[in-house]
């Protein structure tokens, strides 16, 4: 690794998603899981980006009202009717 | 033939073989299918329509998008996967449907972030200058974790509601693929085809859709 310039946080907080999508160079990849290895608060940030992450699939659902959900089921049903497969 | 078979996938309903039997069910006038399929895909569309459109002219685009499937599920071939032929019309009809209403570019000119405009994942003033001797471009300002239980901090309404106006607030390339690849769970292929960005430019918006919805959540909290 020595032969590589240390990451700074600042860099590092920028491949993050990159880091996470497995896009990083052999090289990025290593200098990033290094600095990391001394770096409470970049460990701090990358689990934060995690929390957001899994934040962000937890959203409740946006539902389609009842009402339109209604009248498509009656359109499937007029849909059918008499053209069937 | 194809000399190589699709891996199946484990998800039942999904993948080509999914996709065959739901169509010919719909084809059969099993109204149950419809459902399933209305259930399953009709919250991903509601907030993709959602990221170009005021809320109630989403959900028409939305049932209009369902009318549409249904008038072209028998000329479905199958070429591309179920999924991704509904999204693609969902597509057409929210950029005519905001055309119309004057509000937006097309999708494709939104969703490829200008080179120039480098927009920094965390406030620079957030870390020591370049010329520090000991730790250049090292955090001044580090972020503080967010308590002993963050996982539970972050279900309750209010930090739900927080994501949901962080995400509201973003430009709608970035919203784009942060509803489809982390709130919907789309694969980052799945969201390169349908809105036409490359990988490279998936990962440039969703990182910072990302940063952004973490500082907003970073300042609630600090908030609190």
């Amino acid at each position: 690794m020595a032969s590589y310039p240390e990451m700074p946080c600042q860099e590092l907080v920028e491949l993050l998603t990159d880091y996470l999508e497995g896009a990083l160079s052999q090289v990025d990849r290593e200098r990033f899981e290094e600095h990391l290895k001394s770096c409470r608060h970049c460990r701090t940030y990358l689990e934060q980006m995690r929390q957001t992450i899994r934040a962000l699939g937890r959203l409740p659902e946006a539902s389609i009202p009842e009402k339109a959900k209604a009248e498509l089921l009656e359109a499937f049903r007029n849909w059918n009717k008499g053209k069937g497969a | 033939m194809p000399d190589t078979y699709e891996v199946p996938t484990p998800e039942a309903g999904e993948g080509r073989e999914g996709d065959r039997d739901i169509v010919d069910r719909l084809r059969a006038r099993d109204e149950d299918a419809f459902v399933a399929l209305l259930d399953r895909h009709s919250p991903a569309m509601l907030r993709l329509a959602s990221v170009h459109l005021p809320r109630a002219s989403a959900e028409e685009v939305v049932q209009d998008t369902w009318l549409a499937v249904l008038e072209g599920i028998r000329r479905f071939e199958g070429r591309s996967s179920l999924k991704t032929w509904i999204f693609s019309i969902l597509v057409n009809h929210t950029r005519t449907r905001a055309q119309r209403e004057g509000r937006t570019l097309p999708f494709s000119a939104l969703v490829n972030p200008p080179e120039d405009a480098a927009e920094p994942s965390v406030d620079p003033s957030r870390f020591l200058g370049a010329d520090h001797p000991q730790w250049p471009r090292h955090w001044a300002t580090p972020p503080k974790s967010w308590g002993a239980s963050p996982e539970e901090w972050l279900l309750t309404r209010e930090s739900q509601a927080r994501v949901q106006q962080a995400i509201d607030a973003l430009p709608p390339g970035q919203r784009q693929v942060i509803t489809l690849c982390d709130v919907e769970g789309w694969e980052p292929e799945e969201v390169c085809r349908l809105i036409g960005v490359t990988r490279t430019n998936q990962r440039v918006l969703l990182h910072r859709a990302r940063s952004k919805v973490r500082r907003a959540l970073e300042q609630y909290f600090e908030e609190a």
